[in-house]
Formats: structure tokens, C-alpha cells, sequence
């Protein structure tokens, strides 16, 4: 029998939280872009646009896809951990569905920006 | 009560006979005196010698036959007979390699068990008599104390099934926190460090499946949320 310590990696709290933290914020950022939608005057490409002309709804719509983002790191990384035994394979899904994410997420900044 | 006539399916593999495992299906005549589903089996084996189960105590004290009973885990000297319908399919607990029949190896349940260091650690040197207690600090251990590691909880676990080397499950988590909530244990931020990797804690997803098959009614959830709790209090 293997006699190695099978306690390596110390991130899983900071995941754990991070995944609540990064819920939380998704879960508000949705309460308030409901009514922010719901308040809108028309339903037409111009309304659209000024909602997202702010600052502030720029700001919170960015944090909410980080918040997204970290989230889906450690969910879909945790799902390759699980189902993905051979290291070679898992560092090269982990791999792949990070530099996703950091592209998404320049994707977002862009098209945010760009309104 | 008057008899009737359950018809029994049941999980047999013999590695030294069977090429794979089979059902065996067995009409058994169940009278007023069987009262749990243990003693059913125990008529069982006088029926077939061959079929092979773990019992001691038959009063849910030992926990050693646990097995599948109708797709839940459970242990057989607990379930009422009264409780079944007419047909009865057992099978081991799932996710542990089978030894024979209703028999698992508990082996890798038991390494983990171990992993946490079931006993208290203590710094101080040992008093006179006893360590002792405050009514309120004992009263913490309540519904943690009591477990005794039939397996059911941790082989209804998703997250043991998938990970039973990585993930400690439930009944190794139920005992960690006993000895995290204990008074007179030194090794809180060991205990803690031990389980801070994204496997042998947070590999619970808090489907629940433990509380809802603990024989003894505990609640190997709530023990994990008040270790999630510990770290978060540490880390703040």
C-alpha cells in the first residue's frame, strides 16, 4: 500500500470561499441588472446601449464576468480532477480552459468598453 | 401477525467459484418472530450456507452489516421486517471492492478514518485523573461521539464512489470534527491543515446523501459546515 501523504495541495478553502464570494456577487449583480433592465424606457438598441453607457454598470457588469470566470475555473477545474485521471491529459484541459477564461474575459473588457 | 412470503434478490459473487456476480432470488416464508431484516438472513443461511454477511451485535451497535437494502444503505439488524414490501433486493454497499457476497473490504474507508487522526492530541501532560470537561464542552460532542463506522454514509457518497482515496467522506469528516469540537484537543490547526486541499474536505458538495442514510441519525453535513466554518475563522 502506497504509504505517500495524500495531503499536497493547501487551496482548497480559498477555492471553496472564492466560489461563495464569486456567487454572491453574481447573485446581486442579477438583482440589480433585473431592475436596471426593467426601469429601461424602451426595449430598443439605443436603451441598450445607454444602459451600459455608466461607469458604474461598466464596472459591476466586468466584476460580474470575473466574478463568472474565477467561478467557472474552479468548477469546470474540479470536474477535470474528478473525471481525468491521466496527468498529461488534466494539465492540458486545465490548461485549455484557463487560457479561455483569460480570454473571455479580455472579450468582455473589449465589447464593455466598446458600447 | 401472520405470515407471508417475501421474495428475496440477492447480490452473490464468490471470487473463487463465480466468473461474475449474479441475483439470487429466493421466495422466503417470513414469520411472526422475524422481526428485523437480520433475522430473515439469519434464516437465510440456514437455508443456503453459502451466502456470506457480517453480524455481531444485531442492535445497530457494531455496525457490521451494513448493506444495501432496496437501493439504500442501511443496517439489516435495524430495518423492520414489517417495513419491506414482497420483494427485497440486497446488495453490498456500493463503491468498496467485494470481498464475497454482501461482504466489502473496508480497508480504504478505514485509511481514511485513520487520516484524521481519530484521538485526541494534547500538548499539556496528562493530569492525576481525567481531562475534564464542562457540561457545555461535552455537550458539543453530542450526535458526532456516537458514529460507529458501519459505512453507510461514505458508500452513498458520490464523491466517495469517485474519489475514495482523495476524499475523507463523510464518517472520516463526522470524526474529524469530533476531535476539532473537543476541548481537550491540542492539534486544531493541524487537524485543519490536514484538510485543506481541494479533495479530502471540499469534495463534499452537500448532497446530503449521509443524513439521509445514517442509521444512528447523525449528521455528517452539519459536522462539515462547522469545519468550513473553523477554517473560515482562522483565515479571517
Amino acid at each position: 500500500m502506497v504509504k505517500r501523504l495524500t495531503v499536497g495541495a493547501h487551496y482548497g478553502f480559498r477555492d471553496w470561499l472564492g466560489q461563495r464570494l464569486t456567487a454572491t456577487v453574481m447573485a446581486l449583480y442579477t438583482v440589480f441588472f433585473l431592475v436596471k433592465v426593467l426601469l429601461l424606457p424602451a426595449y430598443d438598441n439605443a436603451a441598450w446601449r445607454t444602459l451600459f453607457a455608466g461607469g458604474f454598470m461598466k464596472f459591476a457588469t466586468f466584476l460580474f464576468f470575473m466574478a463568472l470566470f474565477y467561478h467557472a475555473w474552479v468548477g469546470v477545474r474540479d470536474i477535470w480532477m474528478d473525471y481525468v485521471k491521466p496527468v498529461g491529459v488534466r494539465l492540458f484541459l486545465h490548461s485549455v480552459t484557463f487560457f479561455v477564461l483569460v480570454g473571455y474575459a479580455g472579450w468582455v473588457a473589449q465589447i464593455l468598453w466598446r458600447l | 401477525m401472520s405470515t407471508r412470503t417475501i421474495l428475496f434478490k440477492i447480490y452473490r459473487y464468490d471470487p473463487d467459484k463465480d466468473r461474475a456476480p449474479y441475483m439470487q432470488e429466493l421466495p422466503v416464508e417470513v414469520e411472526a418472530q422475524d422481526r428485523k431484516l437480520l433475522d430473515v438472513l439469519v434464516r437465510i443461511k440456514a437455508l443456503d450456507d453459502s451466502l456470506a454477511f457480517r453480524r455481531s451485535c444485531r442492535e445497530g451497535v457494531c455496525g457490521s452489516d451494513a448493506m444495501n437494502i432496496n437501493g439504500k444503505n442501511g443496517l439489516a439488524c435495524l430495518t423492520d421486517v414489517a417495513s419491506l414490501g414482497n420483494v427485497v433486493t440486497l446488495r453490498p454497499l456500493p463503491g468498496l471492492p467485494v470481498i464475497r457476497d454482501l461482504i466489502v473490504d473496508m480497508t480504504q474507508f478505514f485509511k481514511q478514518y485513520h487520516s484524521i487522526k481519530p484521538y485526541v492530541v494534547s500538548n499539556s501532560p496528562p493530569p492525576e485523573r481525567e481531562r475534564l470537561q464542562t457540561p457545555d464542552e461535552r455537550e458539543e460532542l453530542n450526535g458526532l461521539y456516537e458514529c460507529i463506522l458501519c459505512a453507510c454514509c461514505s458508500t452513498s457518497c458520490p464523491s466517495f464512489w469517485w474519489n475514495p482515496d482523495k476524499f475523507v467522506g463523510p464518517a472520516g469528516l463526522l470524526a474529524a470534527y469530533r476531535f476539532l469540537a473537543d476541548t481537550r484537543d491540542d492539534a486544531t490547526n493541524e487537524r485543519l491543515d490536514n484538510l485543506n486541499d481541494p479533495y479530502r474536505l471540499f469534495r463534499c458538495h452537500t448532497i446530503m446523501n449521509c443524513v439521509d442514510v445514517c442509521p444512528k441519525h447523525l449528521n455528517p453535513t452539519k459536522a462539515i459546515g462547522k469545519i468550513k466554518e473553523m477554517m473560515l475563522a482562522r483565515a479571517v
